[in-house]
């Protein structure tokens, strides 16, 4: 019997697989589709103090291996997040989520985090300072070392859970960030969120979606996330999510091998809403293929290889 | 949702740059209004595409030509199987009035088939002002013309009334309690000038389609809504336009 369960800040996943925020909704739509359960945990559609409606239509254009999406943190607000969403998600799921959290200010940001944190169904939350598609934060946030610290630490003070830093690839270093949050006090670090990007009509010349640019995201991400996530395991000691571009078991492992102890996926559930569930149906034949009876030995095993 | 295999049974042009394919092994019956989405080799988003029609296990779909995505749909041939996401949206309501007018203005006479049929069926008469640029691009009119009172509107004039849909319903409207409309934004957009309600059914650029990625939210009365979940059908009061 091959293992598939790993931890995370003590709290034991069955597996690793966690659908990314924002591509997952706030879960319970997907039982409709497949018995959530078998999910290692959920990430959740990233939440503000406040609601959001988002950015103008259109939000989405496609790439030939991704898709660039502006979002804009649509969603119903910290509160509606912890007394409606989640309450409907505990009727259809057991275990516990990661909440995600994003924010124009450190103020919106902790009194956010302090909101979410609070929910017995959380049981970690992952602080989005990388997203590319709300102006005067987000990005701002997660670009400059001292910045990214800073509001870390200021977080961390009013999060009763395990904070994890999800950092963006926009950078010309991701290791510094990755250093600034650890010494903030991030309890792990996650990444990575879209890459800039754009796409233009061909008609009219002018850009697709109404904000110009947005984030790059899905299969064509993946080898600029695993160079990334390699990179910053050398440099911290607190577990690592990965993310970006994967689709297989076989990213999965690869993934780990990287240094992730956990891995999300995103924008292949857009495509597939079955994409999360046929990853873990296929970990145990892909572990058996390559020799992988453990999968939480398997983390950063490229780094002694 | 449900995520099926259905294959082609015929793929042919019907007017200019339109064809209509024809898909079986649909497990579902769909309602009116609900569309599918369709995975293209070589694309990564599925492409969605409202029922036209469906007969037992057999769905249609009549589509424009309008990019590469579509473009290459045109060399599937009959056999072909293609994966696709079926029963997507909420769908019209079929009990929304008594005596109902459709309206559809270019590829959005195609939902309206399958509606006229099922209202049929519910024995109303169906009264449906077409719309097109010119006739040549005037869709489906043979088919309409089998069972409904068809009201024709073209830009030019080249066939029945000289003007847009809109325009031909404002001379018209007191005799109907209610609407279901499909076509260009903008006609959908000055619908608010009739002064009866009715259902109109909507697009967006689509991530998924079935309602986890939020792209193509829109603001309506009762909040934001997602146009691949809570529509593509909503009632033209309810939608804002920006
Ligand atoms: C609910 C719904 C029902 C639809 N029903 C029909 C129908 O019955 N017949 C028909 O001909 N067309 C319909 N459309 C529009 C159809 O989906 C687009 O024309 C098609 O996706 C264009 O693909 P492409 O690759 O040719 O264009 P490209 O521009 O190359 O496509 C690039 C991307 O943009 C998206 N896109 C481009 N134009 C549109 C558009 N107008 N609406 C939504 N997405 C778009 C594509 O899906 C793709 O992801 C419908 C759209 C929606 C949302
Ligand atoms: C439609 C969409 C919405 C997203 N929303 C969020 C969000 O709210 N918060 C966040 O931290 N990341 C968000 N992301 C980023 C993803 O969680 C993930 O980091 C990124 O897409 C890379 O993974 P992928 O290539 O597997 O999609 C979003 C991505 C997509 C495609
Ligand atoms: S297209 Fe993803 S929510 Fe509607």
């Amino acid at each position: 019997m091959s293992n598939l369960s790993v931890s995370l800040f003590g709290y034991t996943l069955k597996n690793p697989i966690i659908p990314a925020s924002g591509t997952f909704g706030f879960g319970y739509e997907f039982s409709e589709y497949y018995d959530i359960n078998c999910l290692g945990s959920i990430a959740l559609k990233g939440t503000t103090l406040e609601p959001r409606y988002g950015n103008p239509l259109p939000r989405i254009a496609e790439c030939p291996a991704g898709m660039i999406n502006a979002i804009g943190l649509q969603n119903p607000g910290a509160e509606a997040v912890v007394n409606d969403e989640l309450i409907k998600l505990s009727k259809v799921y057991e275990g516990k989520v990661i909440a995600n959290v994003g924010g124009h200010s450190v103020d919106e940001y902790v009194k956010a985090v302090e909101i979410v944190s609070k929910s017995d169904m959380v049981f970690a939350v992952e602080l989005n300072i990388s997203c590319p598609n709300v102006k005067g934060g987000g990005l701002a946030f997660g670009t400059d070392p001292k910045t990214a610290e800073n509001l870390t630490r200021e977080v961390k003070k009013h999060c009763d859970k395990p904070l994890i830093v999800k950092l963006s690839p926009n950078v010309t270093d991701v290791t510094e960030l990755a250093k600034a949050v650890e010494i903030g006090g991030a309890d792990g670090i996650s990444l990575i969120n879209t890459l800039l990007g754009m796409r233009l009509c061909l008609k009219t010349a002018k850009p697709i979606i109404s904000t110009i640019k947005g984030g790059y995201s899905g299969i064509g991400v993946y080898p600029v996330a695993l160079k990334m996530i390699y990179d910053v395991y050398k440099v911290t000691k607190i577990p690592i999510i990965g993310m970006g571009g994967v689709s297989s078991a076989e990213n999965v492992i690869e993934m780990m091998y990287a240094g992730a102890s956990a891995v999300m996926v995103g924008t292949q559930n857009l495509i597939d809403p079955y994409a999360s569930k046929k990853i873990i149906d296929d970990l145990p034949k892909v572990m058996e293929r390559y020799g992988i009876e453990k999968l939480s030995d398997i983390i950063g095993r490229a780094h002694n290889a | 949702m449900r995520e099926e295999v259905l294959k082609v049974i015929s793929n042919e042009p019907i007017a200019k740059d339109t064809y209509k394919m024809v898909l079986c092994g649909a497990a579902e019956k769909q309602k009116a209004g609900q569309f599918v989405e369709i995975k293209l080799d070589g694309f990564t988003l599925r492409r969605p595409f409202c029922v036209a029609d469906q007969d037992g296990d057999r769905i249609s779909v009549v589509y424009k030509v309008l990019g590469a995505g579509t473009r290459a749909m045109t060399e599937i041939k009959e056999g072909e199987e293609l994966n696709t996401l079926t029963s997507l949206g909420n769908g019209f309501n079929l009990t929304l009035c008594d005596r109902p007018l459709l309206i559809g203005g270019g590829l959005g006479i195609a939902p309206l088939l399958y509606l006229a049929k099922e209202l049929k069926r519910q024995g109303k008469s169906i009264d449906i002002i077409l719309g097109a640029k010119n006739k040549d691009e005037l869709i489906l009119i043979d088919e309409f013309s089998k069972f409904c009172n068809v009201y024709p509107a073209t830009d030019d004039g080249s066939l029945g009334f000289k003007g847009n849909t809109v325009a031909l319903a404002l001379t018209v409207e007191g005799d109907y309690d209610g609407y279901y409309a499909c076509g260009p934004e903008i006609m959908l957009k000055n619908l608010s000038k009739l002064s009866i309600d009715g259902e109109i059914s909507m697009e967006a650029r689509m991530g998924c389609g079935f309602g986890a990625c939020m792209g193509c939210s829109i603001k309506t009365t009762g909040g934001y809504k997602r146009v691949c979940k809570e529509g593509p059908v909503f009632m033209r009061s309810e939608v804002l336009y920006e």
